[in-house]
């Protein structure tokens, strides 16, 4: 299946969302939180795709809005996808989980918290995964000041 | 004791109450600072919950920081002993956002300097994994072949562990006039000594007793867990970055990507012995044929990716690596992300730990090759 079939696909499920594949090797998928449980499950389910393994999930924060981004691939099938969910809501920032789809989303999903301090809904078990449970603040977030431990070059 | 004796016996008998106990972070059996916090009922294993980051750096935020050279350097301080292959996926993800043509010669030479990591971090791996079970014969065995690959290493490279030998656009020099001959003397040394370590562990009872049906982890749950890595593939999860999106001089080379299908302890130890065999394979048909030219492409002194997002994965020792750059046309990415293959394995753990003993978890963790700053970062 090559990218304009995938993309034809995720406009019948989601109508509203947005591509952007130029800048990138894979097809970036845009969607709204609200809307990105319901993409997941399609994706992972629908017997034309099968994207059972999501080999990377991360954060990306642009100072205005967040990006939580899931890389998608099948182990059956050759394709690949890039979903990238925009939260807007910078002082409470959440999304639903998916580590009931994927089971590496558990893990992964804790370093984002850890990190961006994004919450994810229905999260079994959401706690700090890398730093202590004390710690004050995300590292990550490109606001964050830490006097004490980062050296500024 | 009659039957109903028995039976009442074990009604009024003192009913069992679950305990924790805390695995680590010193613990010999975790290589490095993890520490597991084990729910036991008897020497049963309910959970296994693993609490990582004592050896957390945040390679990523120091990421933000740095030129695209230093980079390289800090991937060295994840996964040490397959150093080479993160570099070389720093690098291939540079080179490929600047659109940078590599010489044939460098794409071998990596390739070659890949596999050879490779084979001292299997040889290091079953030489721990026999220490962990009992035999501290396998440990000095180990090392003593992993010896001279280093040495091979130290004359090419400069250095043993973390070699540093990738730039942005090659590597750092050319090869040493003798890495040619010392390679292939090692290949026909180690072609000798492997199957000692397979009259040494493989056939043992002991061994094989320790580690069949311990430790299961099911295709769907490998994939689902993302593990990946001769781990992986014990599982029958065809993962090999190397056959599915070849890289350097991979797609040259012919070798068998290895897959069991058993998913137990005893699989993924044969997969890693195996793919040194596929390993010295891949080295025999490169060694005499590498290609004449420069060691390095031309790069700029400050390297600027243009705006845009790049991913490059490639096969470490434990798995899939991948490094995901986001870049806004400054000197320094705007974010990095390493995905590694020892954060995904672990967290299967759990699940494969659940049912056996106490004594069996050992064994799992050894099988998966654990290398503890690759998880934390």
């Amino acid at each position: 299946m090559d990218n304009e079939n995938l993309k034809n696909i995720i406009t019948s499920v989601i109508p509203e969302c947005e591509f952007s594949a130029d800048e990138s090797q894979f097809l970036n998928v845009i969607v709204k939180p609200e809307e990105f449980r319901k993409l997941a499950e399609f994706l992972r389910y629908d017997p034309e795709t099968q994207m059972d393994y999501l080999f990377c999930m991360t954060a990306i924060d642009w100072t205005t809005h967040f990006f939580t981004i899931y890389h998608l691939t099948s182990s059956l099938k050759n394709f690949t996808v890039v979903i990238k969910v925009k939260i807007t809501d910078r002082e409470n920032p959440n999304i639903d989980t998916v580590c009931d789809i994927w089971k590496t989303a558990e893990f992964h999903e804790r370093e984002v918290y850890d990190l961006f301090g994004i919450k994810f809904n229905n999260h079994p078990d959401l706690r700090r995964i890398l730093l202590e449970d004390d710690w004050v603040g995300y590292p990550l977030r490109k606001d964050y000041k830490d006097e004490i431990n980062i050296v500024e070059l | 004791m009659t039957e109903q004796e028995l039976i009442t016996n074990i009604e009024t008998a003192p009913e069992t109450q679950e305990y924790f106990i805390n695995m680590g972070p010193q613990h010999p059996s975790t290589h490095g600072v993890l520490r597991l916090l084990l729910t036991l009922d008897g020497e049963i294993i309910k959970k296994v919950e693993p609490h990582l980051g004592y050896i957390h750096r945040s390679i990523e935020k120091m990421c933000e920081k740095d030129s695209y050279q230093q980079i390289v350097h800090l991937t060295d301080r994840m996964d040490y002993l397959s150093c080479h292959m993160n570099n070389e996926a720093v690098c291939l993800c540079v080179e490929n956002g600047l659109q940078l043509e590599i010489p044939e010669r460098v794409k071998v030479i990596r390739t070659i300097i890949s596999e050879l990591t490779r084979l001292s971090s299997h040889q290091l791996w079953w030489g721990v994994m026999g220490m962990d079970l009992g035999a501290i014969t396998t440990f000095l065995y180990g090392f003593r072949d992993r010896e001279l690959i280093t040495d091979i290493f130290e004359e090419t490279c400069g250095a043993r562990l973390t070699m540093n030998y990738n730039v942005p656009g090659g590597v750092m020099f050319d090869i040493h006039p003798n890495f040619q001959k010392r390679t292939k003397d090692f290949i026909t040394y180690f072609r000798k000594k492997l199957p000692e370590y397979d009259e040494l562990l493989t056939g043992n009872v002991i061994f094989t007793e320790r580690t069949k049906d311990i430790g299961y982890l099911s295709k769907e749950d490998a994939i689902s867990y993302g593990v990946t890595g001769p781990s992986g593939r014990a599982s029958g999860f065809a993962c090999d970055v190397r056959k599915r999106f070849p890289y350097s001089a991979y797609d040259r080379v012919e070798f068998k990507e290895i897959i069991y299908t058993e998913g137990d302890c005893f699989a993924r130890y044969k997969a890693r012995i195996d793919e040194m065999w596929e390993s010295m394979k891949i080295i025999e048909q490169l060694i005499d044929n590498i290609p004449e030219g420069e060691h390095k492409a031309k790069t700029k002194a400050v390297i600027k990716l243009p705006e845009g997002e790049y991913y490059q994965r490639v096969e470490t020792a434990r798995g899939e690596l991948g490094v995901y750059i986001v870049s806004d046309n400054k000197k320094s990415p705007y974010r990095v992300k390493f995905r590694s293959p020892g954060f995904s394995n672990l967290s299967a753990l759990d699940t494969m730990a659940r049912g056996n003993k106490i004594a069996d978890l050992v064994a799992t963790m050894s099988t998966l090759d654990l290398v503890i700053p690759d998880i934390d970062r």
